[in-house]
């Protein structure tokens, strides 16, 4: 039986190792923190935790329109192209920081490239 | 689509929409506060349904027991049949023994509570006049070192009980409370830890009992408190923090004032602000904020930032409740 990504990448206790630093780098990121700057910090958390495990290939499955759902009031505000980019760039940031091998981090920046038209609303 | 049964009338629920909404939308008159589940002002009893697990956290196991939910934070799949809080689980009685200006706009109230309330400083309780206005309020006291209990009441413009705490309450008079509420306290089993800790105006007070309470139970670790004033009278409290900083090398104690003309010594500039100066690193520490709405989001975000988890921050901006506007009739 060959392993999910999700399970290669360490499961739920990576999403843990991740979402605080994910989470920080996004709240610092002045081009991008209004989005994310709930006055209910934990509550972002969790969201932040869900878009990890996502990415991660995880159990929690979203659908495309799930993805629109989600992020069509953000885009009625603004959300662009460049805003996509630097979620993805803080990602990779994340995993290179927590050393994930080259491989495996490809996988996940695939799956976060994938939703890009969803995210997006295009 | 699920009904709600409250008293003798009957009331819907829109999907997604909870409790405490859907009755304030169909103009029931109910006290309520937060609507985030912290402050229990909105405190229901479910007498025949199913309640969401997720509203009975935090509540004690003795309510829980008897149904009490919090309507805020239950968006219920099927029927309830609701039924108002029983005054006698809720409320003890107590009675003002003490009141003492310490600042040109704020008191400090102390209650005696006809039966012992357990509780932590640090912890809120809700206060209520016999006319039924209700206001949270946090404990300044320390239960091994003080009989009664401590609140800070600073008066705000048009706020009711604020006002009628700093100038027309007497020694004497009673009042209901409620409690005590909150997972904002000081946990013994990590002497060592760092505290930090914000607050201005009123918001030193459950500072104030959590500093006392560290220290009295013998923590180790640095304790640092900014407490924040635009005006240096309303930095209140000084002598005794500043006594308590000399009798412990652990504890400091940094008074700002935002506006103009501080008192020799004091920081300029907000209490947030020159907390953050000092600490630019805080991995590691526990941090408790509490005072207006702005500054504890923005203290939030910047300790988050600065290394601190989330668990280990904790915010009180009680001044954002917006409790009914009238007393009940
Ligand atoms: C890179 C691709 C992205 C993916 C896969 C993704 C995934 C998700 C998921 C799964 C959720 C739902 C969380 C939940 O409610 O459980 C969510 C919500 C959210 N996303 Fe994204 N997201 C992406 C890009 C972005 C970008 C670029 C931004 C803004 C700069 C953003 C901002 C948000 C916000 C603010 C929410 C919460 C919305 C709310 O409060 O309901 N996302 N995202």
């Amino acid at each position: 039986m060959s392993e999910t990504l999700y399970q290669r990448l360490g499961g739920e206790a990576a999403v843990n190792a991740a979402v605080d630093i994910f989470y920080r780098k996004v709240l610092a990121d002045r081009q991008i923190r209004d989005f994310f700057d709930d006055v209910d910090m934990d509550a972002q958390r969790a969201k932040q935790k869900s878009f990890l495990t996502m990415v991660f290939g995880g159990p929690k499955t979203y659908t495309g329109k799930d993805m629109r759902e989600a992020h069509k009031k953000l885009v009625a505000n603004g959300l662009n192209e460049s805003h996509f980019n630097a979620v993805a760039g803080h990602l990779q940031a994340t995993l290179d920081e927590l050393k994930v091998p080259k491989a495996l981090s490809a996988e996940v920046m695939a799956i976060a490239a994938s939703t890009h038209d969803d995210v997006l609303n295009r | 689509m699920p009904r709600l049964q409250y008293g003798s009338a009957s009331y819907d629920l829109l999907s997604g929409e909870s409790v405490l909404d859907a009755l304030l939308r169909q103009g029931v008159d109910l006290s309520y506060s937060c609507r985030k589940g912290s402050c229990l002002t909105c405190m229901l009893r479910c007498a025949k349904g199913h309640i969401p697990p997720q509203a009975q956290d935090g509540l004690r196991d003795s309510l829980r027991a008897q149904g009490y939910f919090l309507p805020c934070l239950a968006s219920p799949e099927g029927d309830i049949d609701l039924l108002s809080g029983e005054d006698a689980d809720l409320f003890g009685r107590a009675r003002l023994v003490e009141i003492e200006r310490l600042a040109p706009a704020i008191v400090r109230i102390r209650l005696e509570a006809a039966t012992p309330l357990y509780y932590h400083p640090g912890q809120f309780i809700n206060l209520r006049r016999g006319d039924g206005l209700m206001r949270s309020y946090s404990l300044a006291s320390v239960p091994r070192r003080e009989d009664h209990l401590e609140i800070h009441v600073k008066r705000l413009k048009g706020g009711a009980m604020s006002t009628w705490l700093n100038d027309e309450a007497r020694v004497g008079d009673a009042i209901d409370i409620q409690g005590a509420n909150g997972s904002g306290f000081y946990l013994p089993g990590h002497p060592d830890r760092p505290i930090l800790l914000i607050g201005n105006g009123s918001g030193l007070a459950p500072l104030y009992g959590i500093a006392r309470d560290a220290l009295g139970d013998g923590h180790r670790g640095e304790i640092r408190l900014y407490h924040g004033s635009r005006t240096a009278d309303g930095l209140y409290l000084r002598d005794e923090l500043r006594a308590l900083a000399v009798s412990h090398e652990n504890f400091f104690y940094t008074p700002c004032v935002s506006g103009p003309e501080p008192n020799p010594g004091d920081r300029t500039g907000r209490a947030d602000t020159a907390a953050f100066d000092d600490l630019p690193q805080l991995s590691g520490w526990r941090v408790f904020l509490c005072g207006s709405p702005p500054m504890v989001h923005a203290a939030k975000r910047t300790a988050y930032l600065a290394g601190a988890k989330l668990a280990d921050i904790h915010a009180d901006a009680f001044e954002l409740r917006e409790l009914r506007k009238t007393p009940r009739a």
